[in-house]
């Protein structure tokens, strides 16, 4: 069996920093596999520009972000294949891969990064009631049809759920000529960037329904109607707030999971983020399998996928040093009260890095609270936001010194 | 007293913007200026696709090299729609030269062969 | 002229179809939709039932416990998988108990073996069981089966025996004349000396296109969860609750394909084509279902949808002669359990009853094996590169979540009964029933229909008329 020091599942913005860093650790026996024939990921079909301040201090398109990425691992040399379909990846890190030119391939990697993105909750996933017509999409298919393939998928539209994909389609699909008649929020407030509800949804005065939902949808091949109501604070359905909308399309942008389909035979646990338990080098309870990008958790940047990436290729160099081994004081890390999820799940902290960064999501808008990291009653960090919302991903950096004392959990909440 | 979302940058920071042009709530320079600029004249960029024939792909992404005024969006939408790439292209390079003389040319954000 | 049309490409048209192609005659199977199996047989439970329900002497306690036995060959000879998983009938109370002894009796009268488990020993069989469990009746003859893949592969083994089949042909008129019948659709007229009507829930209007009728066929919707292939053996039989005048009840089985399905519900509705959910029943099932098993992922589910129960009037399956007229036969009414009673219902229409009106002779060449799918999933990595070495399409992924490969989609569009919409691979392939639901495979997969059948994006279809993904080119 062929045997690799590194093996990169998927071929996205994670999958491209991480080779990138990987390679300039000194890590050369590397091989990326990607299932699409192009690098690049789902950076390809947004071509909208939001990308890349943090990375390369300019405001890029997605096609020019993943361009400078692709472009770097084609310069540096990195072997990846495309067309490559991961069939399995096992507890001994077999990686078995199929293509139409090698057939089945199997490799015994050293150390393996997932970075399979995420994938888009779907009308099942929310249970949509009432017909199943044609002209329910996914904001994510309707962006790959319009931005790919270069067919619209509507002329009159709605759109579920207030995540950025929708409102960025909002816009992209005004612009080719199609009627957005509303955007729907189940919660009480916007799911995404406030850039976007101003630039995608107030500049072609689309409105935004909050506390709203789609009850029912109507059509017998194509959708015609929807019936749409105001939900309480529990959503449920409020009875006799239904109106209708006639439109020939729907879509739904009510969120992104982890994509952890290929991590389902590893046996490992799973954090409330979706994504599999790591530690402070993005290494999950399996050895050397480490996870990254929206594999993980959802990001509200791709620059911090990058970022996030490079940190699991560091991880990865840690893990081919032997200085990786999972030994020594172990924190958990808990996500308390108004925290949804938190990024590590736990840390050796002999064996990290002399900072050790969190990211988080808060569970609903909050103004003018303290978010604290906690041990047992004491806080260690206090800091203070004016706002705070679910839709952007927080990232706080703390000295490892500040974790001197012995204690095993670590827990960040948030107080009003 | 004028309140804004600025659209700069995902950060979205909530600017205000005074009787006398003063802006404040801003976490960079470039957002002051997205201030006063909205208040006079709004401008936005516009990305979108043009048509290829005889390329590897049947689309290439593009977008305006600078924001152009928020009323014409929708006639730099039109030329772009009328545009065709028929030869190998580069990022960076112009697909439309000062579209409707805005002063922002139409350029590709994706090299197709 | 034919001798027989088939009215209605479902799994009992299909199976009577089949069985018609063992004999020289020249037979026709009609159906509105655009495919095979889109109606009832598409959207039930899955299950084959061992037959100890139904109440003895009725039709469907006949041809199911008859049925049942004919899976196993019938399945091997048309490539169709089988999981002889038997069933589990829950009682969590005293009172259910002394009701499963009842059904014990009853199954006895039927022909059906089943047993009695204690709360013990359903535990240890079904761990996620409710804790509420008081004991239960074992089947272990029922079985779960993909009835769409059932119906397809018995219509293909017909059509490779001689049989035509005419989609998107949906009968308006039946005029009998000089011994034949003249079945109009909205864009021919075909003749044929016999008619089986198989039309399903629409089986009562097709019938009364010849002779006043006393009895119609209501559509009693079932709503369903399909669950996503989440953990192998979370429940390892068919369970069902008690069963009831309304039917067997809510069910949590697995199914063929390692998903696990939830439901049905179980309503009447106005529409022979309301296939909608609402949000208020499928609450209700999932409240039945968890009192039958514990903490079932909700949060795993891929899709709700809801299938169509041809309910007669008169309660039973209706297998006969038109009252007036011996050349139409009418194989209507046939709700649960009717896909485990189809084998046996089909040899009964084409042996018994047409048999005794028309004498049909054996084909020499009647072949009841179809021609093997190949499943790379399912050989070794040495047998997957033998196949692509030998045809590289199958080494092509083309459906990340269910891992489809080209080969097995270039197979499909090359057979007898091949798939021309996204919703016929769909139902063939599983493209499009993972986890994606088809987000990043449909539009890969419309590109590769276009250029296969030369056309634009814009006329690859999802299903019926007006229904293309992609609606206006840029």
């Amino acid at each position: 069996m062929i045997e690799k020091d590194l093996v990169i599942l998927g071929g996205g913005a994670a999958g491209l920093s991480a080779a990138i860093e990987a390679h300039n650790l000194g890590i050369k026996d590397i091989l990326l596999l990607e299932k699409n024939n192009y690098l690049g990921g789902i950076l390809n079909q947004c071509i909208h520009n939001g990308f890349g301040l943090h990375e390369f201090k300019e405001e890029l398109t997605g096609p020019e972000f993943m361009s400078r990425l692709a472009q770097k691992v084609v310069e540096l040399n990195i072997p990846y294949r495309l067309e490559s379909n991961i069939l399995s990846l096992t507890k001994d890190k077999i990686v078995t891969y199929s293509n139409d030119s090698e057939g089945v391939v199997q490799i015994k990697a050293k150390s393996v990064i997932v970075t399979c993105g995420s994938l888009e909750r779907g009308a099942g996933a929310i249970n949509l009631a009432g017909d199943r017509p044609v002209g329910i999409y996914t904001a994510g298919e309707a962006q790959l049809l319009l931005n790919s393939f270069g067919y619209l998928v509507g002329k009159k539209v709605f759109i579920l759920g207030s995540g950025d994909i929708g409102l960025i389609m909002a816009r992209r699909m005004s612009l080719e000529g199609a009627k957005v008649v509303g955007v729907a929020e189940i919660n009480p407030y916007s799911a995404g960037l406030n850039r976007n509800i101003v630039q995608c949804l107030n500049d072609f005065d689309i409105p935004l329904y909050l506390s709203t939902t789609v009850k029912k949808c109507i059509g017998k091949h194509r959708l015609e109607k929807i019936v749409l109501a105001k939900v309480d604070n529990c959503f449920n359905i409020i009875e006799g707030s239904e109106f209708e909308v006639d439109i020939d399309c729907l879509l739904l942008s009510v969120g992104l999971l982890p994509n952890v389909a290929l991590l389902n035979n590893l046996g490992l646990n799973f954090s409330s983020s979706k994504g599999p338990l790591v530690n402070q080098d993005y290494e999950t309870e399996c050895d050397g399998v480490f996870v990254s990008g929206n594999g993980l958790h959802i990001h509200d940047l791709v620059d911090y996928v990058a970022l996030e990436s490079r940190e699991a290729a560091r991880g990865v160099k840690k893990y081919l040093d032997n200085k990786l081994l999972n030994k020594g004081h172990k924190i958990i890390v808990k996500p308390g009260k108004g925290i949804l999820y938190a990024v590590p799940n736990y840390i050796f902290i002999d064996e990290a890095d002399d900072q050790i960064t969190f990211k988080f999501r808060v569970n609903k808008p909050y103004k003018d609270i303290d978010i604290l990291f906690k041990i047992g009653d004491t806080v260690i960090r206090k800091i203070h936001k004016n706002a705070i919302i679910p839709s952007e991903m927080e990232v706080i950096k703390i000295e490892k010194n500040k974790f001197v004392d012995c204690f095993d959990e670590l827990t960040i909440e948030i107080k009003e | 007293m004028k309140e804004m979302i600025c659209i700069v940058c995902p950060r979205g920071c909530h600017l205000k913007v005074n009787d006398n042009n003063e802006v404040s709530g801003n976490f960079c320079p470039r957002g002051a200026k997205y201030a006063i600029e909205e208040i006079t004249c709004p401008k936005r960029y516009i990305t979108s696709t043009v048509r290829t024939i005889n390329l590897k792909e049947n689309l290439v992404p593009v977008k305006t090299s600078q924001s152009v005024d928020k009323k014409i969006i929708f006639q730099v939408m039109e030329e772009i729609k009328k545009a065709v790439v028929d030869k190998p292209i580069k990022i960076g390079d112009v697909i439309i030269k000062n579209v409707l003389n805005s002063g922002a040319d139409v350029i590709a954000t994706k090299n197709v062969g | 002229m034919f001798d027989i049309i088939v009215i209605g490409a479902g799994v009992i048209g299909s199976l009577i179809a089949r069985k018609l192609s063992s004999y020289k005659c020249n037979v026709l199977v009609l159906d509105k939709e655009n495919d095979v199996g889109n109606g009832t047989s598409m959207a039930n439970s899955a299950i084959v039932h061992s037959g100890y329900d139904p109440v003895p002497g009725t039709n469907k306690a006949k041809f199911n416990v008859l049925g049942n036995k004919m899976f196993p060959k019938m399945c091997e000879q048309l490539d169709v998988s089988l999981g002889k998983i038997g069933s589990l009938t829950i009682a969590v109370n005293d009172e259910q108990i002394s009701t499963l002894k009842e059904l014990a009796q009853r199954a006895k009268i039927n022909g059906v073996e089943v047993k009695l488990l204690t709360k013990e020993e359903v535990i240890a069989i079904e761990p996620n069981i409710t804790s509420e469990v008081k004991g239960a009746l074992l089947a272990p003859s029922a079985m779960i089966v993909n009835p769409f893949t059932l119906t397809l592969h018995a219509l293909e083994n017909a059509v490779d025996n001689g049989v035509n089949v005419c989609f998107n042909e949906m009968v308006k008129d039946i005029k009998y004349v000089d011994n034949h019948f003249e079945i109009q659709t909205e864009k021919n007229i075909y003749q044929s000396r016999f008619i089986i009507n198989c039309a399903g829930v629409y089986a009562d209007q097709i019938h009364a296109l010849i002779e006043d009728i006393d009895y119609e066929i209501n559509p009693r919707k079932g709503q369903y969860f399909l669950l996503d292939h989440f953990k192998p053996g979370f429940v390892r039989h068919v369970l069902f609750p008690l069963p009831s005048e309304k039917g067997k009840g809510v069910l949590v089985s697995p199914t063929t394909s390692g998903n696990y399905i939830v439901g049905p519900s179980s309503e009447f509705t106005s529409s022979k084509d309301d296939v909608s959910t609402d949000a208020e029943t499928l609450k209700s099932v999932r409240q039945q279902a968890s009192n039958l098993v514990k903490n079932i992922p909700f949060n795993q589910t891929i899709r709700v949808f809801a299938g169509l129960r041809p309910t007669p009037s008169t309660h039973d399956f209706i297998i006969d002669f038109a009252k007036t007229n011996k050349q139409f036969i009418n194989v209507s009414g046939i709700e649960s359990p009717g896909l485990a009673s189809s084998p046996a219902i089909a040899e009964y229409v084409v042996d018994n009853l047409l048999q005794s009106v028309f004498t049909l002779v054996k084909k020499d060449d009647y072949n009841p094996i179809v021609r093997k799918r190949i499943n790379p999933k399912t050989l070794s990595i040495d047998e997957r590169n033998a196949l692509i070495k030998e045809n590289n399409a199958y080494g092509k992924i083309i459906c990340n979540c269910e891992k489809v490969t080209l080969g097995e989609l270039l197979d499909e569009l090359n057979r007898s009964v091949p798939p021309r919409t996204i919703k016929s691979i769909k139902k063939r392939l599983r493209m499009g029933f993972g986890k994606c639901q088809g987000g990043f495979c449909h539009p890969n997969l419309i590109k590769l229909l276009a250029s296969y059948y030369h056309v634009d994006m814009q006329d690859i279809l999802y299903d019926g008329e007006n229904t293309n993904i992609c609606c206006f080119k840029k």
